[in-house]
């Protein structure tokens, strides 16, 4: 009965192990299930899905137009302080002034990508960009102003 | 030098730290281990290397904000994390939630489920010494992420709760993609048996290892995996059904074991049981609104709330006092990790140090979790 | 080569000293490059098991990489440790190469081509391979580092235990050969390979052989000696630079030699696939010269280690010795009875 036991173990440890070397074996045999995605060499194909969450953009038309009022509540949304946004006042067409963004500023550093700016936006007026290399090589050029310079709120957007 | 009292005790055991930077301890976690040879006498557990006061940071924060927070200290089941906190939010402000929202919660929810003990299973495999395992539970685990991105925006730490309901609807090839993850992880799943779980040597290595009895179990506090597998009933979904879990048919995994082989038995069981569910819910998504009745800015009323949910790991309790304003006056997170912890030591002690890998491995620590 | 340089030096001690130092040149170059190329191997089946690419950065399909890995582990620090027994810590990775590179002189690598064909060979190799664990225990207690410490006492227990299955597993040849000299035993298999003409005894003894010498050369699943996830690196936690990357080319250079011992004494080593008396099939194999038959051996034999560290978790300290105690050794105790047995009544072919 021991020996019966004994050798009974051996086989059966002996055939778990072969049939764990059946499966690398088999992966051995058969390099096209690889499933590596060489990065930096596909970044001609590498397309990141729509949704997905790189920076906080703000979008341009191609007046240099863009739909951010100041109203400041993605600075409020904001859990980690990450935006600041500078507004000036700005005399309008029929002589009344108005409160335009200066500088919409944008510390990627303290970014967490949590999106919550983004659904507080009442205009939509900032989006998520889909690039994810962000690493530089000082702090200073994390800190970002997203309204290019020249660009003005569009007109309707209140 | 090493023979200088420091490095011994008045019993001649040899004392040597694991951690906090030690290939096993996935973390900072720092283990005093005091040594006789091979044998380990007694086993001290050293916290707060990363802590980051998540539960200060919390008072801070308003009811929209702290949400995010707790992805950073389950890393792995960032999701449930989330989804704990939206659900005490609801139950302090009574908000309906739409059965749309609940269902892709919970879909998400046991996904994330999946993605977190493949990562185990890849990293037990590790531990023990074969990393091939690794590469085939990440392959899986890649599929999950991927759709996490594709729909959430995010891989890990997704965000994608807030009070009411979730943040976006999902996409329309949400179902079509779930099915192909699905089926991905069902083709490959026998490729975990074959390369780990028959093995003897991995068998070898666990069973009998680190029992768990289920009295201590209950003494410790242990909760989900750890404590079912020592034939303790705990789950949340079945015992405080949430989101609509009453709704759903799933075998909550027990084990008497207790041991290490146990757990892992019970985590290779959950696994399948969160397919059923998911299997259960996606071609049933009831059609409607995603998010529930919620102001913009949200005000808990006077109180206290808790709120537990079933994470990978265990039960995640939230504790949340509130002065009526718009940030929590207290908040506390009962995190199954520390819990889990506080048993190592326990049953730790007369194993050998190989062994001490193997328990910590079962029980599956995430240290941010225990440290918060 | 030998006649020609005695025509050029006439001093018997002279040449003797040149035939030596030539030897060691060309052996030294061949060895780095040969634990070069199983570096490469290692990692690209590896990768190719764990369904990755493996390196493809350096060089054509990544083959300069382990050759920039060495250039980054000269320039490096050759750090020794302050609390550290430094004569010692300085002399273990010297040792353990050497004892490696001593195992590999009676190997025939090809038909006539051996370094030294001394008659005890079988005997020569398990003795001086045996010695690795001289250099493991001293990198280990000089270190001056607990896990070294640990580390190094499991390499003591693990390597004198393994080491008397991998002798009686050889023995169990040396039986039905009749001799201890490796070129007698090739001979001896000129009618088929003594794993093919040596019934079961055999088949077992070569499985044992694997098992201990994978164990003996601290491979996983039996790199407890090491066993990163446990000791953090083992012995050698607190070496750097060259003298670290002597431990690996050392284990790249038994990997070797314990490869090419197996295929010699149970592959037939450089003599190519025989069968029986089909003088016409013998003739046709014998085409393919004798080295390509001792390194496609070796290298099969090389795959299957490297395959069972890319398979298998590790042992646990106290499995490896029962391991070695309850199975290995009584199996081949009882081998050893078996092959005397056929070999007196002379049941092989």
């Amino acid at each position: 009965m021991f020996i019966k036991e004994y050798f009974g173990g051996i086989f059966k440890a002996i055939k778990s192990l072969l049939t764990g070397m059946k499966l690398t074996g088999y992966y051995f045999t058969h390099l096209n299930k690889i499933v590596t995605e060489e990065y930096p060499d596909n970044r001609a194909t590498l397309k990141m899905p729509e949704r997905f969450r790189g920076e906080v953009i703000m979008p341009h038309d191609e007046n240099n137009e863009h739909t951010c009022t100041g109203c400041q509540a993605c600075e409020l949304a904001c859990p980690n302080g990450t935006i600041k946004i500078i507004t000036k006042q700005e005399v309008q067409a029929d002589g009344k002034k108005k409160k335009r963004i200066d500088a919409f500023v944008y510390h990627l550093d303290m970014c967490t990508m949590c999106n919550l700016c983004i659904d507080a936006c009442p205009s939509d007026a900032i989006i998520m960009g889909q690039n994810f290399e962000h690493s530089q090589y000082e702090r200073k050029y994390m800190k970002k102003v997203l309204n290019k310079p020249g660009s003005r709120l569009k007109d309707g957007v209140e | 030098m090493l023979f200088e009292p420091d490095h011994y005790n008045e019993e001649g055991e040899f004392v040597v730290n694991m951690g906090p930077q030690h290939p096993s301890t996935h973390g900072v976690l720092r283990l005093k281990v005091w040594l006789d040879g091979e044998t380990i006498k007694k086993v001290e557990p050293h916290l707060g290397y990363i802590h980051r006061s998540i539960e200060k940071m919390t008072e801070s924060l308003s009811y929209r904000q702290f949400i995010y927070v707790t992805s950073r200290m389950d890393y792995l089941s960032a999701h449930i994390n989330n989804q704990v906190c939206a659900l005490v939010v609801e139950k302090a402000l009574q908000v309906e939630v739409p059965a749309r929202a609940q269902a892709i919660r919970v879909i998400l929810a046991e996904l994330t489920r999946i993605s977190s003990h493949l990562l185990w299973f890849a990293s037990i495999g590790l531990d023990l010494g074969g990393v091939t395992p690794f590469f085939y539970a990440f392959r899986e685990r890649e599929a999950i992420n991927s759709l996490m991105d594709e729909n959430c925006g995010a891989r890990l730490t997704q965000n994608f709760m807030v009070p009411g309901g979730i943040m976006k609807d999902v996409l329309p090839n949400f179902q079509q993609r779930v099915k192909e993850v699905l089926k991905q992880f069902k083709d490959n799943y026998h490729e975990y048996d074959e390369i780990l779980t028959g093995n003897v040597i991995f068998q070898n290595r666990l069973k009998g290892v680190g029992i768990l009895t289920k009295e201590d179990a209950i003494a410790f506090g242990c909760t989900g995996p750890t404590a079912r597998a020592s034939g303790l009933n705990c789950d949340i979904r079945k015992l405080y059904p949430y989101d609509g879990y009453e709704k759903l048919q799933f075998d909550e995994i027990t084990s008497t074991g207790g041991d290490c082989w146990a757990r892992y038995e019970v985590r290779m069981a959950e696994m399948k049981q969160s397919v059923k569910i998911i299997e259960q819910l996606i071609d049933n998504i009831p059609e409607g609104e995603i998010v529930g009745n919620t102001k913009k800015v949200i005000k808990l009323p006077k109180g206290e709330f808790y709120q537990r949910v079933e994470t990978a790991r265990g039960e995640l309790g939230v504790y949340i006092v509130s002065d009526g304003g718009t940030t929590p006056y207290r908040c506390k997170y009962r995190s199954p990790n520390f819990a889990n912890l506080s048993a190592i030591p326990h049953i730790a002690r007369g194993h050998k140090i190989g062994d001490l890998i193997s328990i910590m491995a079962t029980i599956d620590l995430i240290i941010p979790d225990i440290d918060r | 080569m030998h006649t020609w340089l005695k025509n050029a030096i006439p001093n018997a001690t002279g040449l003797l000293i040149t035939e030596m130092v030539i030897t060691g040149v060309i052996l030294l170059v061949f060895l780095i490059l040969l634990a070069f190329f199983l570096g490469y191997m290692e990692r690209k089946v590896a990768a190719f098991m764990e369904i990755r690419l493996g390196p493809n950065r350096v060089g054509p399909k990544g083959t300069l990489q382990i050759v920039a890995d060495t250039l980054k582990l000269l320039f490096k620090e050759g750090f020794t440790p302050d609390a550290a027994d430094k004569f010692l810590f300085n002399l273990a990775p010297g040792i353990i190469i050497t004892t490696a590179l001593l195992a590999i002189a009676p190997v025939a690598f090809a038909r006539d081509f051996q370094i030294w064909d001394i008659n005890i060979g079988v005997l020569y190799i398990s003795s001086v391979s045996s010695m690795a664990v001289i250099g493991i225990l001293m990198a280990g207690w000089s270190s001056s580092n607990k896990y070294s410490l640990i580390g190094a006492m499991r390499s003591g227990a693990q390597i004198v235990s393994y080491e008397l299955s991998i002798g009686l597993s050889l023995i169990s040849i040396v039986i039905l050969s009749g001799s201890l000299s490796l070129n007698d035993i090739v001979e001896s298999q000129a009618n088929g390979w003594w794993i093919l003409k040596g019934h079961i005894p055999v088949v077992i003894a070569f499985v044992i052989f694997i098992i201990a010498s994978t164990a003996e050369i601290n491979r996983a699943p039996f790199d407890l000696v090491e066993a990163d996830q446990e000791l953090t690196g083992g012995f050698n936690t607190e070496y750097a630079g060259m003298k670290f990357a002597m431990f690996l080319m050392a284990e790249y250079i038994n990997l070797f030699v314990v490869s090419a011992v197996a295929a010699t004494i149970f592959l037939g080593g450089w003599m190519p696939f025989h069968l029986g008396n089909l003088t016409g099939f013998n003739h046709i194999m014998d085409f393919i010269p004798s080295s390509i038959w001792f390194f496609g051996k070796t290298f099969f034999i090389i795959f299957i280690i490297m395959q069972f560290r890319w398979t298998f978790p590790r042992l646990r300290i106290d499995q490896l010795l029962n391991l070695e105690w309850k199975y290995l050794l009584p199996i081949s105790m009882v081998n050893v009875l078996l092959a005397t047995l056929m070999a007196i009544m002379g049941w092989h072919f």
